[in-house]
């Protein structure tokens, strides 16, 4: 389903739809409701981006107050106990991961469709089988395993173990795109005499360009909130990722719950910006995440 | 011709890495949890010995592993309410009834929880659902007075986790529904009008047949992650009270590394993998069937 198509459908939709819309009570009482439910859905957000900045007092003696003064220091204490670390240590396996999968995954959708390897069926057959698999049920043998390959509490096995579950989904996405790439600019390569890896860096892999950016926004989504193989394969602190840091943050403030909240809040951010600013990418990403 | 299949052979260094990382890290861990299921060991005994059926008739005889189940099933249920039939709701109100301007805007406010890490919703709720928290503070505006701990108390500390889980992922769903209802020909539509359709009958003879695929796979996708729930647990109650809002997934993580008791947490292991394969396979049969139709 291409793009573009998409929002032309979107456009004409959108002017059938205009024709026939009065402004009718029921409307107006549907668009309420549905601002209302907005309002529901932000405001806990909201609450706890104003609640960073309360004393412990105000934030339980006063639930709906705004703080009699805007605690700056509660953000900073946040940053200073170490939420910077696990974000650092959250965008090391996010990049590191991205960039593995998608090469991997290009790697295999490459000799699958264009080098068109002997015994292909299977292979393919192989790799997608590991769609249903899932983290949890390998998790104690994988806790041996990693014991044995000295990849235990490091960012490199963390890395390692993203990038081996998501080749499945990753290598289905990619390959799915390239049977639908011309086959004139392959000919004319082979016909140059260009080998096998020029042709992959030169020919296939910038045309896949669309497809691996919502792969890596896919991988972005996962990576950035997994939580199972984080918990279990790191055991220091300053290793930490963001979603099993801000539990050990929570420990150790205990009662500070404003520092907790801003922890929180400047957590949240870089997810949400780059929503907000890439939404039309995220959209895509995640609907193509769902197989044609 | 034997040049050709020499080249192609060479192929197979590129899809090495897959198949090794596969290999390696997927596939052999979860074979080996089969085998593990049938040994006991810990860490002051740390080489497996072979138990037959033992760790079997010992997670199947727990009263908690049922509470899992049970919390599991609940979570699917409520989750395929909300994400599936009251997501394609919002999204055909939203594409339906709302002005341009208005819809693009909600739109994008109902997925902003959904990109945010299961952690700090967690975490958030945990104040939210306190006896001085927001909730009752809220129901204390329409003149209810509540000092329940929400997470706190037996009765309702799964539930709040749902209902939290709800809050995070409706948006989510209702983006995807949207998208299938935008890929819907406009001709459909018009002809409704002129057949004089109102709203609900179109809603239900043109729009519900026509997402039927989204409709079908996001039940399965929901389904399926119903059985993985971990983090959404670990991050509010961690299981309790007295193991009250366990799911399948945080007792094989307590079992494991907080009991000491490999093989009983394999045992729950082999438990979700049937759930979730079978969820898969059906995703599977399903999308076989659609291309057979195509």
């Amino acid at each position: 389903m291409s793009v573009t198509k998409l929002s032309a459908d979107v456009a004409a939709s959108r002017a059938v739809r205009g024709r026939r819309a009065k402004v009718t009570p029921l409307r107006v009482l549907i668009g309420a409701l549905l601002t209302a439910l907005a309002v529901v859905v932000l405001y806990p957000l909201l609450w706890m981006a104003i609640s960073g900045f309360k004393t412990n007092a105000e934030l339980f003696g006063d639930a709906w107050g705004l703080p009699a003064q805007w605690r700056f220091s509660n953000y900073v204490q946040a940053w200073d106990y170490g939420v910077v670390h696990y974000i650092v240590n959250s965008l090391i396996v996010t990049v590191g991961s991205i960039l593995l999968v998608t090469l991997v995954s290009s790697f295999a959708a490459f000799a699958l469709v264009q080098v068109r390897i002997p015994l292909g069926q299977p292979m393919l057959m192989l790799i997608l089988g590991g769609l249903m698999l899932s983290e949890t049920v390998a998790l104690v043998p994988l806790f041996r395993i990693l014991r044995s390959l000295d990849l235990y509490n490091t960012l490199i096995g963390i890395i390692i173990l993203y990038t081996a579950f998501r080749i499945p989904f990753t290598t289905f996405l990619i390959r799915a795109y390239m049977i639908d790439l011309p086959t004139e600019l392959r000919d004319a390569a082979i016909v140059d005499g260009a080998s096998l890896w020029q042709m992959f860096w030169r020919v296939t892999l910038p045309l896949c360009y669309p497809i691996l950016i919502s792969a890596a926004i896919l991988q972005a989504l996962f990576s950035w909130n997994e939580f199972v193989f984080a918990l279990v394969f790191i055991k220091d602190d300053a290793l930490k990722t963001m979603p099993v840091g801000l539990m050990a943050l929570q420990s150790k403030l205990t009662t500070n719950w404003p520092v907790v909240f801003a922890g929180l809040t400047i957590s949240a951010i870089p997810m949400v910006l780059a929503f907000l600013f890439g939404q039309r990418h995220f959209v895509r990403g995640i609907t193509e995440g769902l197989g044609k | 011709m034997k040049r050709q299949l020499a080249r192609r052979s060479v192929g197979y260094l590129w899809i090495l890495p897959a198949l090794v990382l596969l290999l390696v890290f997927v596939y052999y861990p979860i074979v080996e949890n089969f085998r593990l299921s049938l040994y006991s060991w810990n860490a002051f005994r740390p080489v497996p010995k072979f138990v037959g059926l033992n760790n079997y008739n010992r997670v199947f005889a727990d009263p908690v592993f049922w509470t899992a189940i049970v919390n599991n099933i609940w979570y699917a249920v409520v989750s395929v309410a909300f994400q599936v039939g009251i997501a394609l709701v919002l999204a055909a109100l939203l594409e339906g009834v709302v002005a341009p301007r208005l819809r693009g805007f909600l739109r994008t406010v109902y997925f902003i929880p959904a990109t945010i890490s299961i952690t700090i919703v967690g975490l958030l709720f945990r104040i939210i659902y306190q006896p001085e928290g927001l909730l009752n503070a809220f129901l204390g505006l329409f003149g209810v007075e509540s000092t329940r701990a929400w997470l706190g108390e037996q009765e309702t500390a799964i539930g709040s986790v749902i209902a939290m889980s709800q809050w995070q992922n409706l948006g989510y769903t209702t983006m995807l529904f949207v998208v299938a209802i935008q890929r819907i020909p406009k001709e459909y539509y018009e002809a409704a009008l002129v057949d004089g359709a109102g709203a609900v009958r179109t809603f239900f003879s043109v729009t519900v047949p026509l997402v039927r695929e989204m409709t079908t796979l996001l039940m399965i996708v929901t389904i399926s992650g119903a059985f993985l729930v971990f983090n959404e647990i670990m991050a509010t109650t961690q299981g309790g009270p007295n193991n009250s809002s366990q799911v399948l997934g945080t007792w094989l993580y307590q079992s494991a590394f907080k009991n000491d008791d490999m093989g009983y947490a394999t045992v729950v292991a082999v438990v979700i993998f049937v759930f979730t394969f079978t969820a898969a396979m059906l995703q599977l049969a399903y999308s076989r069937l659609r291309r057979v139709e195509q």
